[in-house]
């Protein structure tokens, strides 16, 4: 809620130094016009540094990571770079912020985690032992135990970790001077990968190697393995991608869109419709985004509670068949 | 927004960057372990627990209504058994009372018809008794008038005709 009221402040001062002089020049169009012009150079100046950037330059460093922390216009820090090895491990932006949603998840588990040690089992939880209980909740209920089955209690802790994670990650770039470290496909790409490794080795402790290689085959006639392996194999593959390519893509889309909202007063140099267009369509992009924020950590959270359920489940399913 | 495009492909939004990998394995690794540890474990935990408590309750609430209803039919039965047995007792009570009753007044009955019949047949032989000894006294008295009567007067015929009448008064007074 405080954030929302931040960005309603911004949003309505925004609006307010854009009538304004609407108000006061009704008399002169000509003159009107020239403030104006002038008005998106004040504007492009403050954001980008330069003064001249184009709105595509200013979005895509927006999105992208980098080296510095801008807090336009108070300040600037330069994020140190590190190089071991050959490998440059320099602490960016994307990095910055990923530690930020690590500290706030360490501090607000820790402090419920505690919470949850020192009470005994007829308490009820209050405050924010209760308002993260509910989510664990639904990520323990509806996510795990309904996905994967018997068994999902040794996946908890890596769907919890994941749900929150992302969640604080998409939230954070909905903060002024945020930036969202899952509009970056690198973090993305690692994340699934983790999914993807953990749906394999629940594959392979289910099915054992040999059921393992075997469900590559798909259960087909010799003959055609040489075209189900390669199938099966880019199958395997394309389930941590389209993980990646899901969350990186929305996360980046809603930061683009409300940004060009936002140019597109700029680009066509108009009060009018910044005060019809830009400003009200971005408050809903913005309010939606946080929707999506939500959404997103939940069905990455699901599809890979779904993808280990079925590496899981399957061996079942043929044990049964041998049975009958 | 021809530029964005341009910038969107060329501007390294697909760019791979090892470190920022190498950062994120690093940092989430370390968040799962930490929270797994201070967080998941004592949340998960009680949650089951609590789920197990309110199973457990859920179950022994059951147990409880169904022992609850077992006894109050239980005492529903016996409750029926019991006035059923008060009847029946008193019944029997009442039978065996009527049945005393008219056993003593029979008796009673009995016993004094059959003590009336002994009393008359006493009076009877009493009577008889005392009819025999009447006649032997008037048969002696009569020997004894008969002697005096003969000692004073021995007129034959007179005093067979006294005699005579003198009997004959007697068998009349008898009657």
């Amino acid at each position: 809620m405080k954030r929302l009221d931040v960005l309603r402040n911004r949003v309505l001062s925004r609006a307010f130094v854009f009538v304004l002089p609407m108000l006061l020049c009704l008399g002169g169009p000509a003159f009107a016009a020239e403030e104006g012009a002038a008005a998106p150079h004040g504007e492009a100046a403050a954001h980008g540094e330069g003064g001249h950037e184009k709105p595509g330059d200013v979005i895509m460093h927006h999105i992208l990571d980098s080296d510095v922390m801008a807090f336009e216009p108070f300040a600037e820090f330069e994020l140190p770079k590190i190089v071991i090895g050959g490998f440059d491990i320099s602490i960016t932006r994307h990095v910055v912020f990923m530690w930020l949603a690590a500290l706030i998840l360490l501090l607000v588990f820790g402090y419920v985690g505690s919470r949850y040690k020192s009470m005994s089992n007829r308490q009820a939880p209050t405050g924010l032992a209760n308002a993260m209980e509910s989510l664990v909740e639904f990520i323990r209920l509806d996510v795990a135990k309904s996905n994967i089955g018997e068994g999902y209690e040794k996946h908890m802790p890596y769907l919890l970790t994941v749900f929150f994670f992302i969640l604080l990650l998409n939230l954070l770039g909905l903060v002024p001077y945020g930036a969202t470290a899952t509009g970056n496909i690198n973090v993305t790409l690692t994340l699934a990968v983790f999914t993807f490794l953990i749906t394999q080795v629940a594959a392979l402790k289910a099915h054992g190697v040999k059921g393992y290689l075997a469900h590559l085959t798909a259960g087909t006639h010799w003959s055609l393995w040489i075209i189900m392996i390669p199938i099966e194999v880019i199958g395997l593959f394309t389930k941590p991608f389209a993980l990646t390519v899901r969350l990186f893509a929305n996360m980046t889309a809603g930061h683009i869109i409300i940004l060009s909202l936002v140019f597109i007063s700029f680009i066509l140099k108009s009060y009018i419709v910044a005060m019809f267009v830009s400003v009200p369509f971005s408050i809903f992009i913005y309010l939606l985004e946080i929707f999506v924020s939500f959404l997103q950590a939940f069905i990455f959270t699901m599809l890979s509670a779904l993808f280990i359920g079925l590496a899981a489940a399957h061996e079942g399913h043929e044990e049964g068949e041998a049975a009958h | 927004m021809l530029a964005t495009g341009i910038v969107f492909l060329s501007g390294g939004l697909l760019d791979p960057n090892p470190g920022l990998i190498f950062w994120t394995v690093v940092t989430f690794l370390i968040v799962l372990f930490i929270l797994k540890k201070f967080a998941w474990g004592p949340i998960l935990g009680a949650l089951e627990e609590r789920e197990k408590g309110i199973q457990s309750s859920i179950d022994r609430a059951h147990t409880a209504k169904e022992e609850a209803e077992a006894a109050l039919r239980k005492n529903t039965e016996l409750l029926a058994r019991a006035d059923a047995d008060a009847e029946k007792i008193i019944r029997e009570g009442k039978e065996y009372g009527d049945k005393l009753r008219s056993d003593i007044t029979r008796k009673a009955q009995e016993e004094a018809s059959r003590m009336i019949a002994s009393a008359k047949e006493e009076i009877e032989q009493e009577k008889r008794r005392a009819l025999d000894e009447l006649r032997n006294e008037v048969a002696d008295l009569a020997v004894k008038g008969a002697e005096k009567i003969i000692m004073a007067n021995l007129d034959a015929e007179k005093q067979k005709g006294i005699v005579e009448s003198m009997i004959r008064d007697l068998s009349e007074n008898r009657n």
